[in-house]
C-alpha cells in the first residue's frame, strides 16, 4: 500500500472547505469568517437588497469601521459628508441585516486586520476573506485568508461561499538568527525586493523556517500581511504553541473543552514532510539590514547602507522605465545615499505595523528624545485595545512627550481617504505597506520602513540606521 | 450580474507602464461613493488631470487619438495593490469593454471577470507587438477581442489566441449572476454546514 501523498498547509485547508466541484474547474469554498468594513460593503449591501437576496451566515460575519474614519477627534460628526454617508451606510446595513459591528463608540473598534486575531475570531485552519487585500494578514495564524472584490463580498453575503481555483504554492524559508533592530517588515521588504511586486502572482506563499518560527504572533502578521505586496493572494504560517497561546483566552477564541479539542484539530494544519509546493525561494536573514523603499512600489527597496539605484542597471526596458519614473517622482538621483535624506512627516501605523509590539519597539527608540523640529509625526494605533493597552504601559506618554500625535484607531495615512494626508512634495518615513504614487496623498512620497526605523527618522529629521542608533 | 462580452471592436488606448496599481486607476480620495457609478470621471484622476484640475496632454489617454477607446493595452502586472472594484467599475465607466497585458494581479482580474470587462492576458511578444503597431499607427489603432474565437485580431493581418479558465470564459460570454448560480447548490451548502458544526 502506498503511504499517503504529503500535502501542503494551504491543500490542507483548501480541502477542508470544499463544498462542492463545479464541472468546469473551480471549486465551492465555505467561508468560516467575513470581515467587512464601509469602503467595500455598500454596493455589496445595496446587490442583495436589489435582488431581495439575505445574508446567509450573519453569525460568521463581523463588521468595523477603519478605513475613512477620523482618528482624531471623534465625538463630532465626521467632516467628511461623504466619509460619513459610508459610515451611515454600514450601520444601517449591520442593523437590517444583523451583523454585528464595532463601530466609532466601540472600545474594540480597529483595523479589521488588528481586531479579528485581537478578539480570537482569526483562527487556524479557517478561510477568511474580507473586501480589502491586506486580508492576507491573517495567514500567520495558519488560516487562508485573502482579499476579494465588492461583488464577491455580495457572494459571501448570500451564500457564504466564494467559487475559485485551486492557487499554486510557493515556499519562502526564512533561516538564520534576526540581528538586533532588524524586524519582521525588513525581513518581508527584502523578500519583495528578491521576488518582485508580480514574484508571486497567483501563489499562496507559506512562510517556513526557523527564523519564521521564532518570531512572535504579532511580526508573523506583519509578513503574512504584505504577502500582496509580492502579487500572492495569500501568505500562510502553520500555527504552533506560540499561535495556541496567542489565541488562548481571547474573547472569540474557544474556550474549557472547545478549546482542546480546537487545539488538537490546530495541530494537523501544517505541511507534512516533503509536501509538493510549485516553487520555492530561500532567504538567510543573519545580515539582514533595515529596509526602506526608494521608488514607487514595494519591490522598489534597499538596504539603509545602500544608495538609490541607477535604472539602466535594471535588467528590463521595463524595469528601467518605470525606475526612471519612480526616481522623477520621489525627487532622487541615482546613487544618492538614502542614509541622511530629509523628511518632513513620519507615520507609525496600519494592519502592517500597528500593534503593540510595534508601537514598543518605536517608544524604545523615541523614549527621552523630541522629534525633529523640520518632522510631523504621528501615531495611529491599530486599534483601540492596542491604545488601551499601550496607555496602559505608558507608551502614549513617551510619545507625546517627543512631540508625536497620538491618535485614535484606524488606517488613517496609509491610505489617506481621512484628512491624515500628505501635502504635495512632503517627504514620508511610514511604516505602512504601499509606497504607490499619491498613496498617501497625491504627490506624497512614501518611504516604507520597520517602526524603530520610522520612529528614529522622526527624531533625526532624516532616514537613519537605527542599528547605529545611540 | 455583468454585462455579457462575445466580441468587441474598438479604439486602442496605449498605457505603456508597468505595475499599474489600483491606487493610480482610481485614487483613494473617490472611493466614499455607496454605489457602484460615478468612478469614471475619476479614472487614473492623478494622471489624467494635473492639480489644477485641468487635463495632462502629457497623459495617454488625453491624446486625441485615445479619445472614445474601449480597449485599454497595458503593461504587465497590470491592477496590482488593492482589492477596490471602482477601479474596474471606473475603467468600464470610462468607456473600456477589454484590458490587454501580459499579466493581472489577482483580485483585479477576478474583479474583471464579475464585471464583464475581459482582461485578456497575451504573450510578451504579441503585447510587444501590439504596443509597436499602436505607435506606428499613430494612436488611431483599432482592435478586435473576441471571447468566442479567444482571439485579437487588428485590419492589417495580427492574429494573437489567448486562453480564459472555461468558467470565466463562460461567466462572461453569458453575463451570468454567479451568485444565482451559486444559490443553486444551497442544498450541497445546508450539507457542509452542517457537518462543520456538528
Amino acid at each position: 500500500m502506498n503511504a499517503p501523498r504529503p500535502q501542503t498547509l494551504v491543500a490542507k485547508v483548501w480541502d477542508a472547505h470544499v463544498v462542492h466541484r463545479l464541472p468546469e474547474g473551480p471549486e465551492l469554498l465555505y467561508v468560516d469568517l467575513h470581515l467587512v468594513h464601509e469602503v467595500t460593503s455598500p454596493q455589496a449591501f445595496a446587490g442583495l437588497r436589489g435582488k431581495r437576496r439575505t445574508v446567509r451566515r450573519p453569525d460568521l460575519t463581523v463588521a468595523t469601521m477603519d478605513h475613512n474614519v477620523p482618528t482624531d477627534d471623534r465625538t463630532r460628526p465626521l467632516g467628511d459628508p461623504v466619509a460619513a454617508q459610508q459610515v451611515e451606510a454600514l450601520a444601517t446595513n449591520s442593523r437590517e441585516f444583523g451583523i454585528e459591528l464595532f463601530d466609532l463608540t466601540s472600545p474594540r473598534q480597529g483595523i479589521v486586520h488588528v481586531i479579528g486575531p485581537e478578539l480570537g475570531l482569526t483562527q487556524p485552519g479557517m478561510i477568511i476573506v474580507c473586501g480589502d487585500s491586506h486580508t492576507s494578514t491573517h495567514g500567520a495564524f495558519g488560516a487562508l485568508a485573502f482579499g476579494i472584490g465588492t461583488t464577491e463580498v455580495e457572494h459571501v453575503l448570500a451564500t457564504q461561499c466564494l467559487v475559485a481555483t485551486r492557487p499554486r504554492t510557493m515556499e519562502v524559508r526564512f533561516t538564520g538568527t534576526l540581528p538586533t533592530m532588524v524586524s519582521p517588515k525588513d525581513m518581508i521588504l527584502a523578500l519583495i525586493g528578491r521576488i518582485g511586486t508580480a514574484g508571486a502572482t497567483g501563489c499562496v506563499i507559506e512562510y517556513t523556517g526557523d527564523a519564521i518560527r521564532r518570531l512572535s504572533l504579532e511580526g508573523r502578521m506583519t509578513i503574512c500581511n504584505m504577502s500582496i505586496e509580492a502579487g500572492a493572494r495569500a501568505g500562510m504560517i502553520a500555527p504552533d504553541e506560540m499561535t495556541f497561546e496567542y489565541l488562548a483566552n481571547r474573547p472569540r477564541a474557544p474556550h474549557g473543552d472547545a478549546w482542546q479539542r480546537a487545539i488538537e484539530r490546530w495541530r494537523g494544519f501544517a505541511s507534512d514532510p516533503g509536501a509538493p509546493y510549485d516553487s520555492g525561494v530561500t532567504l538567510d536573514v543573519s545580515d539582514l539590514a533595515p529596509q526602506v523603499t526608494w521608488g514607487t512600489n514595494p519591490g522598489m527597496v534597499t538596504a539603509i547602507t545602500g544608495t538609490v539605484p541607477d535604472p539602466t542597471s535594471l535588467a528590463t526596458e521595463a524595469e528601467q522605465q518605470a525606475a526612471r519614473r519612480a526616481l522623477a517622482y520621489m525627487d532622487l538621483e541615482p546613487g544618492m545615499r538614502l542614509a541622511g535624506l530629509p523628511v518632513d512627516r513620519v507615520f507609525i501605523g496600519s494592519c502592517t505595523n500597528a500593534r503593540l509590539e510595534d508601537l514598543r519597539a518605536a517608544a524604545r527608540v523615541v523614549a527621552g528624545r523630541r522629534v525633529s523640529s523640520r518632522v510631523r509625526a504621528m501615531v495611529v494605533p491599530g486599534s483601540q485595545a492596542v491604545k488601551a493597552q499601550a496607555e496602559a504601559e505608558g507608551l502614549d506618554r513617551v510619545f507625546t512627550a517627543g512631540g508625536f500625535e497620538w491618535r485614535n484607531a484606524g488606517c488613517s495615512m496609509c491610505l489617506g481617504m481621512n484628512s491624515d494626508v500628505l501635502q504635495p512634495g512632503e517627504r514620508c518615513a511610514a511604516t505602512s505597506n504601499r509606497n504607490f504614487e499619491g498613496r498617501q496623498g497625491r504627490g506624497g512620497r512614501t518611504h516604507l520602513m520597520s517602526p524603530a526605523m520610522a520612529a528614529a527618522a522622526a527624531i533625526a529629521g532624516e532616514l537613519v540606521d537605527v542599528r547605529e542608533w545611540p | 450580474m455583468s454585462t455579457p462580452f462575445v466580441r468587441h471592436t474598438g479604439r486602442v488606448a496605449a498605457l505603456p507602464r508597468v505595475n499599474v496599481d489600483t491606487d493610480q486607476i482610481i485614487p483613494k480620495q473617490f472611493l466614499k461613493r455607496v454605489e457602484r457609478t460615478g468612478f469614471g470621471p475619476s479614472l487614473f484622476y492623478d494622471w489624467r488631470f494635473r492639480p489644477d484640475g485641468a487635463p495632462d496632454p502629457a497623459f495617454e489617454l488625453n491624446r486625441p487619438e485615445a479619445s472614445g477607446a474601449s480597449v485599454l493595452l497595458a503593461g504587465a502586472n497590470f491592477g496590482c495593490g488593492s482589492s477596490r472594484e471602482h477601479a474596474v467599475w471606473a475603467l468600464q465607466e470610462y468607456g473600456f469593454r477589454a484590458v490587454l497585458s501580459v499579466s493581472f494581479a489577482d483580485i483585479f482580474y477576478a474583479n474583471c471577470c464579475q464585471n464583464g470587462l475581459l482582461a485578456v492576458r497575451l504573450p510578451a511578444e504579441a503585447i510587444a507587438e501590439l504596443f509597436d503597431r499602436h505607435e506606428r499607427a499613430g494612436g488611431r489603432y483599432d482592435l478586435t477581442v473576441d471571447l468566442e474565437a479567444m482571439t485579437v485580431t487588428d485590419a492589417a493581418g495580427f492574429r494573437a489566441t489567448f486562453a480564459m479558465e472555461h468558467y470565466q470564459r463562460d461567466m462572461l460570454l453569458r453575463g451570468l449572476d454567479e451568485i444565482g448560480r451559486t444559490l443553486l447548490a444551497v442544498d450541497r451548502i445546508a450539507a457542509y454546514e452542517q457537518g462543520r458544526e456538528a
